[in-house]
């Protein structure tokens, strides 16, 4: 059993910031096969098609019968805590800071042995569950954890390296003004976030919902317009120090495309809001985030985006919508590449059509703005890098594997 | 499909054991100390670098340099070549491919090498980039190394058998007192089991003295049939019997026995000896749980009896069972690939009585054995070979 984290102290203006340090990255391409399944919250091995066999790590060939048809396929998660060991004097730098380190070999229910990283509570001979984590690295590794819950159970050290849970982490979300943006707040308080910063633009005009957000305890209203270059940077000048997880809220819906549209002056304002706030964002609280990436308890660990589905596959009736989410997923991409370094994640957080005014005309099922903002609590806590929410989004994901043109034809109606 | 019955070694030697002593750091490199044991090679055998036909080398730290490079390095027309990349397993493999080589006349005199340096750097790279199971399942765990996965197979082989900390350092502890002996060895303090028990945890139950400590040096030997030794006048090793073996035992879910215990009947079948003739046998001694488990699977106990057998043999020198009689890697150091012919070298000068201050009096039958790369989670490739000197 282990006992639950403390909330972190005042921080010392006058110590060192510790910086951090990368856990070892290099893997073999076919090794990131485990990374998607990572990215996912999934646990996937690889399995012959030609004799069933699950195979570990990743190979080219199946260990049973040479056959090259090894497709990563969701596995059980069972298995049993073979040894246990504990580095106390790793060769690498990240390891050696966070040493002693626990790892154990698990025999899995379906076959394989796994060296693991260990949960606190896991013991030797008793039954564990597997899941696939990303690391500070940003790559897949092998986690085990007791089969049952246990005790403050995520405030595991080693659990807590590998995930971006909000207890005891002070968190931004950049716009108040939207629904997702208060049923975020409101949630990330519940999972324990010592401070919620809310952007707000234009503070002196009112807007539903405001009196909620200002009577929270924990919760601070800041002045923030994304799309504003100097607004964002003034912003981060003020807490920018303070921003452990940051959640882009930012929502600029518009029904259209092209055709029926004229000029470019709705889809600039989606370009500025979206794309460019994005933009604003990344450059006032990216550089110090990435910094804080090993600052204690509450270190900097994660920056969300909320994404339409339709950033994948562009919904024509929402069709320079659709194209400003795409910049934005693909401006994701590039920051996570720019904050791996920290050991910051970021997770996108796709959905269909939200239940909000700017849908107003799309029929049901829209995914209630309290669900995302629960799917963004969840995916911290697991430390997950993608997720869909709600059935659209996860329909759309699945089509646009078994048959992206087929999606295409069928999004055009 | 049967197995087929193996050819034996006829008039196959060994000659000129070559240590080039070893140094914590090296600021040379991988090809300097190999140059350095041929050099020693053909000054102890009096012959000319000319004479050698044969090639094979063992390394970590070479570089992008593999066998054939260090032919035209070193000024060698050979006329076979090998480059063994086994670790612990390097110097069996190598010997065993030599003498085939020089059985069937593919060359004459084969120089058996292993070499590594150490920079201050080289241990943690070597880890790194071990293999690729390893960089993609092993090392992003911790980073513990070998230390780490050596750490899981002795827990779980202790546990199992119900070994105790104390039974595998009686391992250690003897081997000191063989490495006070020799002048090359790099531990120069002796350990008494107080000082072993009470040592630093490293990666339970892996302790400070169950590690081998990283260093530079070399290691060789000449290969060559009787006649080719006779008419040099050489002092040489006959080979008797050798096996190898690789990913034995894959079912097993925790390493508890290694490829030897595959093959242990033919290893004494093909000599035509049993373990108790032999005069001194010198184990593969990455960690003392390892030694411990060859003497179960190359004979000497059965499986589960390894540390009974120790708590009742002395394994010094002049104990009734001498092991590792140079002090083995645990108290010389593991100069990388050349740790895999130390036990074969010294184990070479002991049927030659060549050994100096750590000769067992009388000794003309050896066995040495190799065990090597830790792919994944257990040690891949295992080996062992059975000698005898010329009094025998």
């Amino acid at each position: 059993m282990i006992d639950p984290i403390k909330p972190p102290r005042r921080k010392n203006p006058l110590l060192r910031t510790r910086l951090p340090a990368s856990p070892p990255r290099p893997r073999s391409r076919t090794s990131h096969g485990f990374t998607r399944a990572a990215a996912e919250g999934r646990f996937m091995l690889q399995r012959c098609e030609a004799c069933g066999a699950f195979a570990y790590p990743a190979r080219e060939a199946c260990p049973s019968c040479l056959s090259p048809a090894l497709a990563f396929a969701d596995a059980p998660r069972q298995g049993t805590l073979l040894a246990e060991t504990t580095a106390r004097v790793p060769s690498d730098v990240y390891f050696r800071e966070r040493a002693p380190w626990r790892i154990g070999l698990v025999k899995m229910v379906c076959g394989p042995t796994i060296v693991a990283h260990l949960h606190a509570d896991c013991a030797e001979g008793a039954p564990v569950r597997m899941s696939f984590q990303l690391d500070k690295g940003g790559q897949a590794v092998a986690f085990a954890r007791p089969e049952g819950d246990t005790p403050n159970m995520a405030d595991d050290r080693q659990w807590r390296e590998m995930t971006a849970d909000p207890k005891f982490r002070r968190v931004f979300v950049t716009n108040g003004r939207s629904l997702i943006g208060q049923e975020a707040v409101v949630a990330l308080k519940a999972a324990g976030a010592k401070t919620v910063f809310v952007g707000v633009a234009e503070p002196w005009r009112p807007f539903a919902g405001e009196d909620l957000l200002r009577r929270q305890e924990g919760v601070e209203v800041v002045t923030l317009d994304a799309a504003d270059e100097k607004s964002a940077a003034d912003l981060a000048a003020d807490i920018g120090g303070k921003v452990d997880i940051l959640v882009n809220t930012t929502e600029y819906v518009r029904a259209g495309g092209l055709l029926d549209r004229k000029g470019t002056s709705i889809a600039r304002d989606e370009i500025d809001q979206a794309y460019l706030g994005f933009i604003n964002l990344a450059q006032a609280f990216g550089p110090a985030m990435r910094m804080r990436g090993a600052d204690g308890v509450n270190n900097s660990v994660a920056w969300v985006n909320i994404l339409s589905v339709y950033a994948l596959a562009n919904w024509p009736a929402f069709g320079a919508y659709s194209a400003s989410q795409a910049a934005c997923l693909s401006l994701s991409h590039c920051l996570r590449a720019e904050l791996r370094p920290g050991g910051i994640k970021v997770m996108n957080l796709f959905t269909g059509p939200v239940d909000i005014e700017w849908f107003q005309t799309v029929p049901p099922p829209k995914v209630a703005p309290r669900a995302i903002a629960q799917a963004i609590v969840s995916g911290l806590r697991g430390g997950l890098e993608e997720m869909y929410v709600g059935d659209v989004a996860e329909e759309i994901r699945q089509r646009l594997a078994a048959n992206p043109k087929a999606l295409e034809r069928e999004l055009d109606k | 499909m049967k197995k087929s019955q193996r050819t034996p070694y006829d008039g196959i030697v060994i000659a000129a054991p070559v240590t080039i002593p070893y140094v914590r750091y090296s600021i040379e490199s991988a090809q300097w100390w190999i140059g350095r044991a041929l050099g020693a090679l053909v000054a102890q055998a009096g012959i000319k670098a000319s004479d050698i036909d044969g090639l094979c080398v063992s390394s970590f730290t070479m570089g992008s340099d593999s066998g054939i490079g260090l032919t035209q390095h070193f000024g060698l027309c050979v006329r076979w070549l090998d480059t063994i990349p086994l670790g612990g397993a390097s110097a069996i493999a190598g010997l065993r491919k030599a003498a085939r080589a020089v059985q069937a006349r593919d060359a004459d005199i084969v120089a058996c090498v292993a070499g590594d340096t150490n920079h201050v750097d080289s241990f943690r790279l070597t880890l790194e980039n071990f293999s690729r199971f390893n960089q993609d399942a092993v090392y992003p765990y911790g980073a513990g190394g070998a230390n780490a996965s050596f750490a899981l197979i002795a827990r779980n082989y202790m546990r199992t058998f119900g070994v105790t900390r104390e039974d595998v350092g009686r391992i250690a502890v003897a081997q000191r007192a063989n490495a006070l002996r020799n002048p090359h060895a790099l531990m120069k303090a002796p350990l008494t089991l107080e000082q072993y028990l009470a040592a630093r945890p490293i990666s339970d139950p892996i302790h400070l003295f169950d590690c081998v400590m990283p260093c530079a040096g070399a290691e060789a030997f000449l290969v060559m049939r009787e006649e080719t030794a006779a008419s040099l006048g050489l002092p040489a090793a006959r080979l008797l019997s050798t096996i190898e073996r690789h990913n034995a035992f894959a079912d097993d879910p925790m390493q508890v026995r290694g490829g030897w215990a595959m093959d242990i009947g033919e290893l004494y079948a093909m000599a035509g000896v049993k373990p108790d003739d032999l005069d001194i046998v010198q184990t593969y001694d990455d960690y003392p749980v390892i030694t411990m488990m060859q003497f179960e699977d190359l004979g000497f106990c059965k499986k589960g009896e390894g540390a009974e057998f120790v708590r009742a043999h002395d394994l010094t020198i002049d104990g009734d069972f001498p092991h590792n009689t140079s002090g083995g890697q645990l108290s010389v150091g593991q100069a990388g690939a050349a740790g895999a012919y130390l036990g074969l070298v010294e184990g070479l000068r002991q049927v030659l009585g060549t050994a100096g201050p750590t000769q067992v009096s009388n000794a003309s039958l050896g066995l040495a054995s190799g065990f090597g790369m830790i792919n994944y989670d257990r040690g891949l490739a295992s080996g062992a070979a059975i000698f005898a000197g010329p009094s025998r």
